[in-house]
């Protein structure tokens, strides 16, 4: 039996990975990630158009501050966030900036004078202030009031993702490569690591820790075509799942992105919106204007995806063998610009199209894109119901950004979260022992092995890949953009005839060492008991709130609503989740749920949410001298690491 | 010998041509297993590339063929390997490249062989990063204020940082190095351009007498043979021929 043993388990080697255990590790903890591949060709990678922090220095992001990005936030979740955690990552978001540069990352930084950029397409002249000259620079991005959105060109994942591996490298951090955590150890009550397997050997070990971090990710590839890397399957929030007591969050919540290119599926960064471009139709028009003729291109991404499909519904997408497309359009942007600011796309384009987007439409289309479900956490980033197991980043639902993330969200929040949740980490591993019999180990190691044991040794059987493209076409088909109750509880049904099958798939290739479609055979039930969760969750919320949207349902519902989906796996051979709702309370709101600003108010209000905002008026009335930090303390009280709480300075405006 | 396998049939494309790839075997973990070549024959479809293909065959024909993609889009580096006798990304080649039908795949040399096109790229970038000690060393970065406004930089210096920063360590470089096979501690185009990016970045405050001491022998950017394969090769198009010549010219004025 091999065990090994650490204070900071971080599975998974992508920029929140990264930055936990570099907290974990500076503050003298013995660390070690695992990953699956060499961290730095994780997923964070494929972060193009930018991380958003209200650094304020470009002039249309003038005015910006915590208060605004968390608005944002906020709406753009369709008030299914939590509000306490959208504050810490508000507060944080400018560290993490400043953070990464002085570790390396050459972001893209004003330069003072007169501009010609394309606004509404448009071109327009925005003069950049002269003292504002060599700060870190910002772009447009949906669903935001300012420039807020810091980038490298469009190689901003790529860019942080050097600077973190190597800060890691620096600290001497072991990525133990190539290792799959296949279980998590746990007695019920507190978790005491994960089982692993060796990817080459085939080998399992038992790695025993006092804090163990989840940082693997989405769960993207339970959809047959996604932007997502494709190691992006969600094995992180599913051996949390297996746990049987940790739950995930809103699972449900998935986000189509409105601009990934046909067939691929490969993303062009909103940047390219961001930036000026424009979606047109089969016709070459322009159609976004006449859904909302406010935000136009820059709606929010839920709200992007769901115009461009309804569009297409009405016949006016481009059709080509793989189905309907529609244009992106970044030609008014000029050569100079794309060549510069949107180089990967414009390779993108060059290698998968054979078009150059200079003087080119791009086909795109909504594709799955971002999960906002995960392992559900407290705002420390720890389980509610597994001490000592902590989830960050994407494979989190820390809840930042309930049920429609913005662009330029999720790479910061993996910058942001771990930093934050890697105190949290260390506090908790500087206050914990290891406390676990050598027993309880060798039960879950044995469990594993005569898992494998019992696949290997199977002489007949289904066809992994088989069941695994069944799954992926019905999420595809039935659990997508548009969704309604027939079809989801078909999807349901089939899905957990899917799982069923799984019991008996056989291997052809019947070796334990390095083999792939062992890898894949091992994960397809797990992934399959996420795409339930996502469906369940999807079928029982009556309700459309951002990238969740039903069809026979199609007003946001606050009276019935306003909670967050949990998932539980009560018993292994269940065949579907226990569904628990907790409230999202408005009486400890901030900002209390109101209108978004897209197509019609139609929202079902909650009686509550007329009570806080009298409440809140009161309080403001009461502090008529007050500051926007106190009356925001005042409003609702937040906490972040001691190292976060001061203030943040910004160009112009000092620390006010 | 090679072998060939049919494929069953599935989804068809409708008339695309009938590709031939011979690849790489070898599963080291194996015992008794020796490297051969295997022949499969994918019909192809309208915008397929090398991930596709590969992707393709291990469904349908051999769930045993090893190889890595992550990202599949080009940015990640993970899919390196020598394609009809070239180091390039798998993913991002579209098979209608080739104009005669006959793709041969092997796995990048120089590097750990995992099995089949699978080679151990990570543990070799790990050392290539540690070698060269490649993260920023400043006293800021140790010790970062980040409340405080960050230090401005040159917006003109910033691109030119990000120009060199773009590689992902894919090791086609590596592959495609002549000194390599000859110098088995050579350095390398991905360890140069690394240092000529944090050369150039004001943040890092070592001298080119530090850089000597990391370049400044055969080992290092003496070696270089200038064959140039690393620049011929590069999937990101990155200056490795104008980097090397100047950090060559730098480090010679050191001593």
């Amino acid at each position: 039996m091999k065990i090994l043993y650490a204070d900071s388990l971080v599975i998974g080697g992508g920029l929140a990975g990264l930055r936990v255990a570099i907290a974990s590790r500076m503050r003298g903890l013995d660390t070690v990630i695992l990953s699956l591949i060499p961290a730095k060709r994780s997923h964070s990678a494929a972060a193009q158009g930018g991380m958003q922090a209200s650094l304020a220095a470009a002039t249309r992001g003038e005015g910006d501050n915590e208060d605004v990005h968390f608005t944002d936030t906020v709406k753009g979740s369709d008030w299914g966030c939590d509000q306490v955690v959208a504050r810490m990552f508000t507060q944080t978001a400018p560290k993490a900036i400043r953070e990464l540069a002085a570790w390396g990352v050459p972001w893209s930084r004003v330069r003072a004078g007169d501009h010609q950029v394309v606004v509404n397409a448009e071109r327009v002249t925005i003069r950049e202030r002269q003292e504002a000259h060599g700060l870190i620079m910002a772009r447009d991005f949906g669903g935001t009031k300012k420039w807020r959105t810091c980038y490298t060109a469009d190689g901003t994942g790529h860019s942080m993702l050097y600077a973190m591996g190597n800060k890691a490298i620096e600290l001497g951090i072991p990525v133990h490569e190539r290792k799959e955590a296949i279980a998590l150890i746990h007695d019920g009550d507190r978790c005491h690591g994960a089982i692993v397997r060796d990817l080459i050997t085939g080998e399992l070990i038992a790695y025993v820790a006092t804090a163990t971090t989840i940082a693997t990710g989405g769960y993207g590839h339970i959809y047959k075509i996604s932007t997502n890397a494709v190691i992006v399957e969600g094995m992180g929030a599913a051996i949390a799942l297996e746990t049987g007591k940790a739950p995930l969050g809103n699972m449900e919540a998935v986000q189509f992105h409105p601009t990934a290119i046909v067939p691929s599926g490969i993303l062009t960064t909103e940047g390219c919106r961001g930036d000026g471009g424009v979606l047109r139709d089969v016709d070459g028009y322009r159609f976004m204007p006449d859904y909302e003729p406010e935000k136009k291109e820059l709606a929010s991404r839920d709200v992007v995806s769901r115009r461009m499909t309804e569009h297409m519904r009405k016949g006016k997408g481009v059709k080509s063998r793989y189905g309907q497309h529609l244009w992106l359009d970044i030609t008014i942007l000029g050569k100079e610009h794309i060549e510069h600011n949107l180089r990967e796309v414009q390779e993108i384009c060059e290698y998968f199209l054979g078009i150059d987007p200079v003087t080119d439409f791009i086909p795109v289309r909504p594709t799955q894109h971002y999960s906002m479900g995960g392992v559900r956490t407290k705002w420390t980033g720890e389980s509610p119901a597994l001490r000592g197991l902590f989830a960050v980043g994407e494979a989190a639902c820390w809840d930042l950004h309930g049920f429609n993330r913005l662009g330029g969200n999720s790479v910061a929040e993996t910058a942001v979260s771990g930093m934050i949740v890697g105190e949290y980490v260390a506090d908790y591993c500087e206050q914990t022992s290891v406390d676990i019999s050598t027993g309880v180990v060798r039960e879950f190691l044995e469990r594993e092995h005569a898992h494998i044991d019992a696949l290997v040794n199977r002489t007949g059987g289904e066809n992994v890949y088989a069941l695994r493209d069944a799954m992926q076409q019905l999420m595809m088909d039935d659990v997508g953009i548009f969704r309604s109750a027939g079809p989801l509880q078909e999807a349901l049904d089939q899905l957990k005839a899917l799982l069923r099958r799984t019991r008996s798939i056989a291997l052809r290739n019947r070796i334990r060492s390095s083999n792939p479609e062992l890898v894949d055979a091992l994960r397809l039930p797990r992934m399959l008991k996420l795409a339930i969760c996502v469906t369940k969750g999807a079928l029982q919320r009556t309700e459309s709130r951002g990238a969740h949207t039903r069809e026979d349902y199609p007003e946001r519902n606050d009276r019935d609503w306003l909670k967050r989906t949990l998932a539980y796996w009560k018993v292994e051979t269940d065949e579907e989740p226990t569904l628990e709702y907790e409230d999202v309370d408005i009486m400890q709101m901030e900002l209390p749920p109101g209108f978004r600003g897209y197509g019609e108010d139609t929202a079902i209000p909650h009686p509550d949410t007329a009570r806080r905002q009298e409440q809140i008026e009161e309080i403001k009335r009461s502090l008529p001298e007050a500051d926007r930090f106190t009356i925001q303390q005042a409003l609702m009280p937040f906490d972040v690491p001691a190292k976060y709480r001061e203030k943040n300075e910004r160009i112009g405006v000092g620390y006010t | 010998m090679s072998e060939i396998r049919k494929r069953p049939l599935r989804l068809g494309c409708g008339g695309g041509r009938n590709l031939k790839f011979h690849i790489f075997r070898y599963n080291p973990q194996l015992p008794g297993d020796t490297p051969r070549m295997q022949t499969y024959e994918v019909e192809e479809c309208e915008g397929m590339t090398i991930f596709i293909a590969l992707n393709e065959i291990r469904e349908y024909q051999d769930p045993s063929l090893q190889f890595d993609f992550v990202c599949r889009a080009g940015i990640c580096g993970s899919c390196g390997m020598v394609i009809n006798g070239r180091p390039d990304l798998a993913c991002h080649t579209l098979t209608a490249k080739f104009s005669d039908r006959e793709i041969t795949l092997l796995p990048l040399p120089a590097f750990e062989l995992i099995g089949d096109l699978s080679v151990n790229t990570g543990k070799f970038m790990r050392a290539v990063s540690e070698r060269i000690e490649g993260w920023i060393q400043s006293e800021e970065a140790d010790h970062v204020d980040f409340n405080r406004l960050e230090e401005r930089m040159d917006p003109d210096l910033a691109e030119q940082i990000y120009e060199i920063d773009r590689c992902i360590e894919c090791g086609c470089c590596i592959s495609a190095c002549g000194t390599m096979r000859m110098r088995p501690d050579f350095l390398g185009a991905v360890g140069f351009i690394h240092v000529a990016r944090l050369r150039l970045d004001p943040r890092d405050q070592r001298s080119d007498d530090d850089w000597y001491e990391i370049l400044g022998d055969d080992d290092g950017i003496f070696g270089c043979m200038s064959l140039l394969g690393c620049e011929d090769n590069c999937p990101k198009n990155l200056p490795h021929q104008t980097q090397i010549a100047f950090l060559r010219r730098k480090m010679a004025l050191v001593r």
